[in-house]
């Protein structure tokens, strides 16, 4: 069974399915799920896979049921994933917020399509960016990895779960219809060049073990069930023996460790890829399939000597502050095409701090850029 | 920008445990129980600690230890019950109790996970996880405490509550009538359904017990008082007078038509065990045949290419 779960070597298959392939060969091996344009591939791949390795498929029966089935099966210490698009999305919310407030590891696939409600179910869409950095209520630091081809779907999910594992948390990939239906080569490396993050477990004993650490930077060690720790986990405010403390007090330590284990650790958690910036005077900044047209649109510039750069965000989630914000001293304008209405868009200009000129370039949805027009925006500041 | 933050109140675990109380452990169900988390919150004269203590016992008859043990709750008064049991327990949303303890009993079969909650929160907001769960029959113990109101929030309608009772948000009647709970547990495919109030803690005891034995989706409902949210208006009085009530109105009828067992306004209630049967459960089924056929797949196909 085991040499079934690394198909190692050369696949031509699409972004659903390699989702689904690099949650397998991260470990996963239990997932639960709802159908739903464009992202049903990835359960349909893993309902015929995860058989093969001994793991649980489980078709929910809405995707409340989905998000919070896998909660329950990672505190039963396995793996686990669930893959939706917009409409699902917002329904998993709720169960989201619960697996960041107990700081529940898992992989949530959102395969974007045109919104909002039921928009266009089997068109390409990216609005929901800031929907996965704040869509369920209250605070929570949030990692959102952004594929942009098949291969990368299979390794960000791989990505996903080990950041998911070491920051004890939910992560999303923030894929799209066009990069989740598109086909090409994906390269399954050998198992062992693959770096799993497994989940280790507690060392103290039951009396001294804490389940919860606010203290630090990192998350406690996590105690899944039967391990005899016996752990309270309660989507309530909650001290470090996860008992539940209705004060400002507790919700203080308690916030902001959720929150500043992803802040506090950004530097570590940021991939991004940066194509021509060096001498950049104008830089394109995106993500996902309209990474891809802006590669093509850069790449044509730089043959025509125009000195304009790309800036592909791997992560949306924590966001490249820092990086923008020194970009911005040294160009005259980004450039943010975006299959939406201004997401991250609004988060160049914010952190470019009026250093530098924000152009938007905006699609609603059902469509992807053309090179052409990115160029044409680029080219204004020359 | 700046961000200014009050100073952090540290953890002090000392403090904490000294706080415990000093005779924690001196009474035997003690060991039940999370060190440091009694007095509960519940209201004088309230049913839920007969139904804790029922379960323990049923717990502890059935030879199962805290090891072997899950709790998952909800919201409300019941959901508080996963915060007592010194145990793994979660206390998880509103409604999505039976979804997360789908996922922790598939994920960790071996473990017996039962649901605690209300009825609120398992049949108003939960209503659809609880039927696909005894659907797909999956290993989950059910109990279901059910106070007609919904308690927490201070005494609103439920979808249990009688037709012409009143609540705070029905304060002229209710309009609808409430569900039969066992007559839909057993619809919907539970293999045990059985019914006690709090005035029949041998029972329950003995179906909690019982209930732990069987492989499947299991359900009983606990009927319990709320003086609080459901007694006062409908002029049932003190807890007490409401367990009155509840021994006055029951009538044990094991094995009971259950088209018969719903419950009216000042009627009588039909309790007992009502359903004991037995089918595959969803890990039988998937490891059995699902999980079965990928491995046969898998060796023909090795077989083919050695060949």
């Amino acid at each position: 069974m085991a040499d079934k779960d690394v198909l190692t070597g050369e696949h031509f298959i699409h972004g659903d399915a390699a989702c689904a392939e690099g949650g397998i060969a991260s470990g996963c091996r239990f997932f639960a799920g709802y159908p739903i344009t464009p992202a049903t591939e990835v359960a349909e791949r893993m309902a015929r896979r995860l058989p093969q390795v001994g793991g649980v498929y489980i078709q929910m029966e809405d995707e409340i049921a989905s998000m919070a089935a896998i909660l329950g099966a990672s505190w039963g210490g396995v793996k686990s994933m669930t893959s939706t698009s917009g409409p699902g999305f917002s329904l998993m919310m709720e169960n989201i917020g619960l697996g960041m407030m107990t700081e529940t590891p898992c992989v949530v696939v959102n395969i974007q399509r045109g919104g909002p409600s039921t928009g266009l179910p089997t068109l390409v869409g990216q609005a929901d960016v800031m929907q996965a950095r704040w869509g369920s209520h209250g605070d929570y630091g949030c990692i959102a990895l952004a594929p942009a081809s098949p291969q990368e779907c299979f390794d960000f999910t791989v990505d996903a779960f080990n950041l998911s594992e070491i920051y004890r948390q939910p992560v999303f990939v923030l894929g799209d219809e066009v990069v989740g239906h598109m086909t090409e080569k994906v390269i399954i490396p050998p198992r062992e060049e693959l770096r799993i993050v497994e989940r280790g477990k507690p060392q103290a004993k039951k009396e001294d073990y804490l389940p919860f650490d606010f203290k630090g930077p990192m998350p406690a060690q996590m105690a899944v069930a039967g391990q005899g720790y016996h752990v309270h986990v309660t989507g309530l405010t909650h001290d470090e023996r996860g008992y539940p403390v209705i004060t400002d007090a507790v919700q203080e330590r308690n916030i902001r460790h959720i929150v500043d284990k992803i802040r506090k650790n950004a530097d570590k958690i940021i991939r991004v890829e940066s194509v021509f910036l060096d001498d950049a005077e104008v830089v394109v900044v995106a993500y996902g399939c309209t990474s891809r047209v802006a590669r093509q649109a850069v790449e044509d510039l730089r043959s025509r000597g125009v000195k304009a750069g790309l800036l592909r965000l791997i992560t949306i989630w924590p966001f490249p502050s820092n990086m923008i914000r020194q970009l911005a001293k040294q160009v005259k304008a980004f450039i943010v095409p975006e299959i939406n209405y201004g997401q991250v868009a609004y988060e160049v200009e914010r952190t470019a701090q009026g250093n530098a000129e924000v152009v938007l370039m905006a699609l609603m949805g059902g469509s992807i850029h053309r090179p052409d027009e990115i160029e044409e925006s680029v080219l204004e500041y020359f | 920008m700046k961000v200014k933050l009050r100073e952090i109140v540290p953890f002090d675990k000392e403090a904490e445990e000294k706080a415990i109380q000093k005779d924690h452990g001196l009474h035997p169900d003690d060991k039940y129980l999370k060190p440091g988390r009694i007095p509960h919150i519940w209201c004088p004269g309230c049913g839920l600690g007969v139904v804790l203590t029922s379960f323990i016992e049923g717990m502890r008859r059935k030879g199962l230890s805290v090891d072997q043990c899950a709790v998952v709750s909800g919201i409300g008064c019941t959901g508080r019950v996963a915060g007592y049991l010194d145990m793994d327990t979660y206390h998880t949303t509103h409604g999505r109790a039976i979804p997360f303890a789908t996922g922790l009993a598939l994920a960790k079969p071996d473990l017996h996970v039962t649901v605690f909650s209300g009825d609120g929160d398992l049949f108003a907001i939960g209503g659809n996880h609880m039927i696909h769960a005894a659907r797909r029959n999956v290993n989950l113990k059910v109990l279901c405490v059910n106070n007609f109101n919904f308690g927490m929030t201070g005494g609103q309608v439920a979808p249990t509550t009688p037709l012409e009772a009143r609540t705070s948000t029905t304060p002229l009647g209710n309009a609808e009538p409430g569900f039969n709970l066992p007559y839909l547990a057993h619809a919907a495919g539970a293999i045990y359904v059985a019914r006690w109030t709090t005035f029949h803690p041998r029972q329950l005891v003995h179906s909690i017990s019982e209930s732990l034995g069987k492989k499947g989706f299991t359900f009983i409902e606990a009927i319990a008082p709320c003086p609080t949210g459901y007694g006062r208006p409908n002029k049932l009085g003190s807890g007490l007078e409401e367990m009155r009530y509840y021994r006055e109105m029951s009538q044990i009828r094991n094995g009971a038509d259950l088209r018969d067992t719903e419950i009216r306004l000042r009627e009588k209630i039909i309790v007992g065990t009502f359903i004991n049967t037995d089918r595959p459960d969803f890990m039988e089924n998937y490891m059995g045949k699902v999980v079965a056929r990928a491995r046969a797949k898998g060796k023909g196909k090795e077989k083919g290419k050695a060949a």
